[in-house]
């Protein structure tokens, strides 16, 4: 099951899913304030995900 | 995978369902700034443009991408102005990107605080005052970027401000039935162009927030997230969040609010057209009454 990292909230955590877009509505994070890495890399909700991956979600909003 | 070059795309525009690689993703945001600039007419030949700069991702950007555009035309001088105003465990963070960043681009960065400038920090002004911190914060950041600006030589004064930030300003105004507030926003600010008033500009005010992120992302400009601790407080969070769930479920939404003001805007502008601008009578700064708001908090400082 690939690790994803919440960026936000510095916390680590295990989510089963195909895709990116899929993984998000499991986290119900909104694809319009997150950006997401796979492997330090930019995707998109497209992306199918492999197990060894290592996932971000990176806040939009600034901090400020 | 990408609409033009076919490889991995680094993100999706809600409003055309595209999707962009990294490098056509780049292209695109920079030559939409540049469009931006050319359609709300936000630059004149010769002009010095002071960059209002944070550290955050917004204003990296756009100060980013009218450097780059200060080094096809030599006339145009770029100067960036940090407001500190004082909250602990954060600016300090920002101020240091924005450093770096200006270090690295050869950048003129003027620093001034609230603390030198009015006496106090925000978190001290917070504590006397007992006001709501984003009130305090955004009358006298706006009112030292003004003043700082215009001694530094401006004849506009950049901000980071995007898409999102309009759209908010817009909702939220209409929601308090401040239409006369709305009058003021717009890709160049200000009902008339009044003397010590330096006009505003927003070159990326047709991106959205997200688009800007994933600038600032490729090019590197931030390295840790960090929230203001006065963040939670502000009515614009949840005109945010109630926005972005409405985009999520209807994309499109942020820029169709944008366009249908754009076309009311020179309706706005006409009805609240000011025909003298006042100065205020202890600092002479322009102001919309007979003492500016950022005077009356220095008072009740006293």
């Amino acid at each position: 099951m690939p690790k994803v990292h919440l960026e936000k909230e510095n916390k680590t955590v295990n989510v089963q899913a195909k895709t990116i877009a899929e993984l998000l509505k499991k986290l119900k994070l909104n694809p319009t304030v997150c950006l997401v890495t796979v492997n330090n890399e930019l995707v998109t909700g497209q992306y199918k995900i492999k197990s060894r991956d290592k996932i971000k979600i990176l806040p939009v909003v600034s901090g400020g | 995978m990408c609409k033009f070059c076919k490889t991995n795309p680094v993100i999706t525009l809600t409003n055309s369902n595209i999707s962009l690689c990294s490098s056509c993703f780049i292209k695109y945001f920079e030559k939409k700034v540049f469009r931006t600039i050319r359609k709300f007419k936000l630059l004149d030949k010769g002009d010095t443009i002071v960059v209002g700069v944070s550290g955050g991702k917004d204003s990296l950007t756009i100060l980013n991408i009218l450097a780059k555009l200060a080094e096809t035309k030599r006339d145009l001088k770029i100067k960036a102005v940090l407001i500190d105003e004082g909250i602990k465990n954060y600016r300090s963070i920002t101020i240091k990107d924005a450093q770096k960043f200006c270090k690295e681009k050869k950048i003129q960065l003027y620093i001034y605080s609230f603390k030198k400038e009015f006496g106090y920090t925000l978190d001290e002004m917070v504590k006397k005052l007992k006001l709501n911190p984003c009130i305090i914060c955004g009358i006298l950041r706006r009112y030292l970027l003004n003043k700082k600006s215009r001694l530094l030589g401006a004849k506009k004064l950049a901000t980071g401000h995007h898409l999102d930030d309009e759209a908010q300003s817009i909702l939220m105004n209409q929601f308090k039935n401040n239409l006369e507030l709305s009058a003021r926003l717009g890709p160049i600010t200000g009902v008339a162009r009044f003397k010590n008033f330096i006009p505003r500009i927003k070159p990326l005010y047709l991106l959205t927030e997200k688009e800007t992120a994933t600038y600032a992302f490729l090019k590197k400009f931030n390295h840790k997230y960090v929230e203001c601790p006065y963040s939670q407080d502000c009515f614009r969070n949840d005109i945010r969040d109630f926005l972005n769930d409405f985009e999520n479920n209807y994309p499109g939404s942020k820029h169709g609010l944008i366009f249908s003001f754009l076309s009311v805007l020179p309706l706005l502008k006409e009805k609240y057209k000011e025909e003298k601008v006042r100065y205020c009578k202890s600092c002479k700064e322009p102001c919309a009454k007979e003492i500016c708001n950022a005077c009356e908090i220095i008072k009740k400082l006293k």
